[in-house]
Order: structure tokens, then sequence, then C-alpha cells
């Protein structure tokens, strides 16, 4: 199939459905709709040609024979009992998502006053005030044929609010689920909105409960306003069959703080494209990440941090093992506009290669256009250090513990990166077992058991 | 304990070892002198199972055992401790989950049940004293910004937990102010008894002061070329090394 064939297939999929794809979604969501479709046939599905998606190559994930589910499928059994995630003994409000359909979601405690979380589709016709001012702003259609797929298809997905100056305790932590009895592509678009003066902690879990292949697009737009901070954990773990393309678009408040961490543990192909815009001064952006590949796996990260504003400061540290065929990309971009004086950004990529077969490709690219501004970049590709190995087995240790101990403690530079204690001890187990070979699975879930 | 014979040692093609004999019982401390390059630091890491090392020749003898068939892990398991000249820095390993890990391993190999954190926790108490390390030193990663005092401090400590039949210190005193290299002595010293034996590779005589050998020997070009009592290490300190060099090349 060519990437023309494609783009036809989608472009059919979606005329043959427009009404039904449309029906429930509010009237600026689908005001969007023809711009996406244009700039969808415009810009097609990106090949290796494609600058940014030059070590990423999507046609061989997106091919095949995939249903499509307009409206959410009825399952027999309910989702909750068939999930059963070690997570919420953390203590956190729970929303679950099916096949990129809303399905449920359970607060822990009352949440504070005004704050939602609900179907996104259901949000655009109850609260379209504050659907409106925000959706399809961060993400730009006109740049990236994924996300104007996105917003081609947008149906459903999370809409969460959260009002100003409102503290929100425990966190709310969403579990996106792929299930189904066919091959399925997937759409799924959030929105989420943190007035100023609030925060938050989010952490996303991304998991499918069973062997079938899903091909995913996620779109999540965030708006992080004056004064608000939000930590934003996300933990991907789909069966080797699955494909992801995640966009994230953060749009930034003076003095705003915004710390995202992507934990890539298992997947076919994930590719996060994550923007952050630093429109106000004063702001903070954190963006971390750490993936582990194997097999023929594929994890690709295109970062791109834009510093709009002066005296903003940004921190990248993106850091992957990769195994077997496995093969990786980052490229990692930093924008500082003209009058973005003062600014500190800083961006760090590590990789260890633990097979011969295994491939990464790094790229830093730095766009600035002003004098006074602090910027640094790095990039590695290595092995593990034998010095270390040595060391650590002269102590007696096996060598398959050495290396262990090795490959924990380089990811341990991004999991110290998580703020939320809990959360990051149970992350931690999470890394550990999939460095075990032990496919990352919690105690009681049921994921690879399929 | 340790029976060298007529080891050959090659690292590229080159050959470093050229026949070197040693015998070490168990309760003595062998001195091991020569100048740069003569071999020291190959004997050490060829004791301790470097595989970067080929052995072209000879044999080496553990407790009656061949020693060069055993991976890294299962020498220290059996009691070989290497106290390294460059200890290495590992970040994000702690020194308690290290040496921890460690001892349990060496336990598990000798049928024995994981130490419980209690006891570590006093275990480790009772030998940071020895080497009077400092508490903060243990709470951080594998000698990630130890000054070199405390890098060779950290390794008699790891000794003294360890507890190992045969131990080879590979230049401990370099880098040692005469504060430290007190100190590091004294710890060996503490450690030494008549049921283990320690090999001490060192430039100086200086360290010898500190912890007396039973034997004293020269490594020059990769052989041995002279063993004697702890008193060649005076000669030595008097006369330099040029008149055993001369020695062996008119040999």
């Amino acid at each position: 199939m060519t990437t023309l064939e494609l783009q036809e297939e989608l472009s059919t999929l979606y005329t043959a459905n427009a009404d039904r794809i449309a029906g429930g979604t509010g009237k600026l969501v689908n005001e969007f709709r023809p711009r996406a479709f244009e700039d969808f046939k415009r810009l097609g599905i990106p090949t290796k040609k494609n600058e940014d998606y030059r070590y990423t190559d999507l046609m061989s994930y997106l091919q095949g024979d995939y249903s499509y589910e307009i409206a959410p499928a009825k399952i027999s059994v309910s989702l909750e009992d068939l999930f059963h995630c070690d997570i919420p003994e953390l203590n956190t409000h729970i929303v679950l998502v099916l096949n990129g359909f809303y399905y449920s979601h359970n607060e822990i405690e009352p949440l504070p006053k005004g704050v939602i979380i609900s179907s996104f589709a259901e949000a655009s016709i109850k609260y379209p005030e504050l659907v409106n001012k925000h959706y399809a702003q961060y993400a730009d259609t006109s740049l990236d044929s994924l996300a104007a797929l996105n917003t081609l298809f947008a149906q459903d997905g999370i809409f969460m609010y959260i009002p100003k100056n409102v503290q929100i305790k425990k966190p709310i932590q969403i579990i996106n689920i792929g299930f189904s009895l066919n091959n399925l592509r997937v759409t799924r678009r959030n929105l989420i909105v943190a007035e100023e003066g609030s925060g938050s902690s989010i952490l996303v879990c991304d998991h499918t409960l069973c062997k079938k292949s899903f091909i995913t697009n996620s779109l999540t737009e965030i708006y992080i306003g004056k004064g608000a901070h939000m930590e934003y954990l996300r933990m991907q773990n789909e069966n080797g069959n699955s494909s992801q393309i995640s966009n994230t678009f953060v749009h930034q408040e003076a003095s705003s703080t915004f710390t995202s961490n992507t934990i890539s543990l298992h997947g076919g192909l994930i590719r996060n494209n994550i923007f952050a815009k630093l429109s106000g001064e004063g702001a903070t952006n954190n963006t971390y990440g750490i993936f582990f590949c194997d097999d023929q796996q594929h994890v690709a990260t295109f970062t791109h941090i834009h510093h709009a504003s002066p005296n903003c400061q940004s921190d990248q540290l993106f850091k992957g093992i990769l195994d077997g065929q496995a093969t990786g990309a980052f490229n990692g971009k930093i924008l500082v506009d003209k009058y973005a004086v003062k600014t500190l950004a800083y961006q760090r990529n590590n990789n260890i290669l633990l097979s011969k077969t295994a491939r990464m490709n790094t790229k830093p690219q730095l766009e600035i256009y002003n004098d006074d501004v602090k910027c640094s970049h790095g990039a590695t590709v290595g092995q593990l250090d034998t010095d270390g190995l040595f060391y650590l087995r002269s102590r007696g240790i096996g060598y398959n513990e050495a290396r262990h101990l090795m490959m924990y403690a380089f990811a341990n530079e991004v999991m110290s990166k998580i703020t939320l204690d809990p959360l990051k001890e149970r992350m931690n187990d999470m890394v550990e077992k999939r460095l075990r070979g032990e496919l990352s699975r919690c105690e009681n879930c049921n994921i690879h058991q399929f | 304990m340790l029976e060298i014979q007529n080891l050959h040692v090659a690292i590229e093609g080159k050959e470093i070892l050229k026949g070197i004999n040693l015998k070490v019982n168990t309760g003595e401390v062998h001195a091991i002198m020569g100048p740069n390059g003569s071999g020291k630091s190959t004997l050490a890491s060829v004791l301790a199972g470097r595989e970067e090392f080929e052995v072209t020749e000879g044999s080496v003898k553990y407790m009656g055992e061949n020693l060069l068939e055993l991976a890294p892990e299962d020498r220290a398991r059996k009691g070989i401790f290497l106290g390294f000249q460059y200890p290495v820095e590992i970040p994000g390993v702690s020194m308690v989950n290290f040496m921890k890990t460690a001892l349990n391993e060496k336990r598990k190999f000798n049928g024995l049940e994981p130490i419980s954190a209690s006891d570590f926790l006093k275990l480790m108490r009772e030998k940071k004293e020895i080497v009077e390390i400092a508490s903060s030193l243990t709470n951080r990663s594998v000698n990630e910004g130890f000054s070199g005092g405390e890098k060779k401090k950290n390794e008699i400590f790891q000794m003294a937990l360890l507890e190992p039949r045969l131990s080879i210190l590979d230049e401990t005193d370099s880098g040692l102010d005469i504060d430290a290299l007190r100190i590091v002595a004294n710890g060996v010293n503490k450690l030494r008894n008549k049921e283990n034996a320690i090999i001490v590779i060192t430039h100086y005589q200086r360290l010898l002061e500190y912890i007396i050998p039973d034997h004293v020997h020269v490594l020059y070009k990769g052989k041995i070329v002279r063993s004697s009592g702890k008193e060649l290490a005076l000669e030595l300190e008097e006369k330099g090394y040029d008149w055993l060099k001369e020695e062996a090349e008119t040999q």
C-alpha cells in the first residue's frame, strides 16, 4: 500500500461516516473538521522524506486490515472488573477510556467544586464556552497531518477542567484501554484546562487488554493558566502489535510550571510528539521521558519547546534502552523567539544499546533568535559501561544482576524526576519488572495474559 | 591458597606478563613492587577475572581449583577481592544497595539466607568504623563524587564487609595523604588474620611501613626479578629500582 492509498482509504472512511462522526460533538468541534480535512489532504501521511519523521517508518505500521468504531462497542463485561490496576491503591481518581471513548470515572473523594472530569463529546455540548475557548487552539493542524487526522475524526476522549486556584490533592488517573475482537483504529481527543493558580497531577496509562492490534491516534491539548502547576505522567504499556501516535500540545501562561514524564515500557510503535509553548513570562517547562524497547519495537520522541516569552526556562531529559532489533529516535527542538530574552533551555538525550542490532538516532535542533539566552544540549548513544560492570561483578554480583543494576541506575535519573512519591515507587517497580523481562505487568492486572 | 605458575598474559597481542611464579599461603601478606609498566596491575586484573586480558600460558590455582576458569563473580563469591587502583563511579546505584546485593549473592552462593535489613545496617555501622568512613558516603551512589581518599577508603570498607579470603590491593596507597594512608593501612591491619591472605601492590615503600609484609617481590618487565623478606622494601627505598633493572637486563 502506498501513502496515497492509505490517505485515500482514510478520507473515504471519513466521508462515508462524516455525519455520524459529527453526531455527538458540539458545533465548534465540527467546524474545525473541513479545515482539518484540507490540511490532511494537503500534507498526506508523513514519510521518511519528511524531516520530522525521518527515522520513523510510519507506513509500515499504519497499514493493514483495521476496523473503525464510530460508536463505542458494547462489551459484555464491566471494564472495572476486567481491569484491576494496582495503582488505584495509591488513591487516585480513576477515569476509564475504552478504545478512545469515555467509559466511566470514579472519584476517590469528592473533587473540589467546579472541577469537571467528563467525556469530551459531552463537554463540547454541555460546556461550549469552556471547550470553545481552547479547542484546537494549540494543536496546529496545518503543520502535522496526524494532528489534522485526529481533528478530522475527533469524537471523544476526556475533558478535564480545573477552576481558578483549585488544588486537587490526589492524582487523577486516566486509563486508556484497548479492547476489541478486531484489529482497530482508534482516535482519542483530550482537552485539559488548568486555570490560573490551580494545581494538579495527572497520570495517564495506556494499556491493551488483548492481543489485537491497535493503531491509536491520540491528541491532547493542555492549557496551563497563569501561575498554575501540573505534573503530567504517562505510562505507555501496549502490546507489541500496536502502534500509538500521540501528540501533546501544551500552552503555558506566565509563571506556570508544567512537568511531564513519559515512561514508555512497551508497544510496537510509539511516536510521541510533545509541543510546548511558553507563552507567558517566567514559565517553566520540564519534559522528561524514558523508553525501553526490544524485539522489533520502535520508539520515537519528537519535542518542540517554543520559548515565546522572556525569562522562561525549559529542561528536557530523555533516555532510552534498546535491545534486540529495536530502533529509536529522538528529535529535540528548542525554538527561542527574538523577544524571549533571559531564556534558559537545556536538553539532554542519553541512550544505551544492549545489542549490536539495535539502532538509535538522536538529533538536537536549536533555533535561537536572540543573544540573551543560555542553552545547552547533549546526546549520547553507547553501551553499558564495561568498567562499571566489572566492578560490580568483582564484588560477587552476577553478570545479569550487574547489568540489571546498571540499567536501573541509568533509568533512575529520569524516574527520580517524578515528585509524587507513591507514584514514583510504583513506576519504579514497573521499570524494574520491565528490565527483568517480566513485561511490566502490575500484579492484579490482566494485561498480556490474553 | 594461591599458586601461580609460569603465567603469561597478553592484551591485544602484546605480552605483558612473561612467566610469573608466585605462591601465597594462608596468613601471609605479600607485597608486589616494581616500576611503572612492569605489569603489577595486569596481574591484579587477571586474578580478579578481567576479560580483556588473555592468558597465553601457565596456570593459577586458588584453593586447589583452576582460578582462570571462573567468572569474576564466582571468584569473588569464593573469597577473592580486588581493591581497585581506580574505583569506578556508578551513578544511580546506591552504596547500600550495591553492598547488600553483593553480600547476599555471596551468602546465596554459600547456601545462606539473605541478611535481614536490620542486621545489614548493624554490619554496615560496624565496618564503617574500621576505615573511619563517613555515614553520608554510604548513602550516596557508588563512588560518585567521592574524593580520591574516600574512594580508597571505600574499597577497604567493601573488603571489611565482604570478608574475603584473598585480597589483592592494587595501589591502594596512590593518591592518599599521610592521614588517609594511615587510616587505610590500619583498616587493612585490622582485617589481617591467620585465615586470610593479602597481596599488596605498591610503588612505594611508604605503605609497607604500616602494613608489614612477610614477603616482598619485585616485578619488572612482566617477571618477578627478586623475592625476599620485608627488608627488600627498605633496600628499594634507598637504592631505587635501577640496580635491579640492570641486574635483570644483564641476565
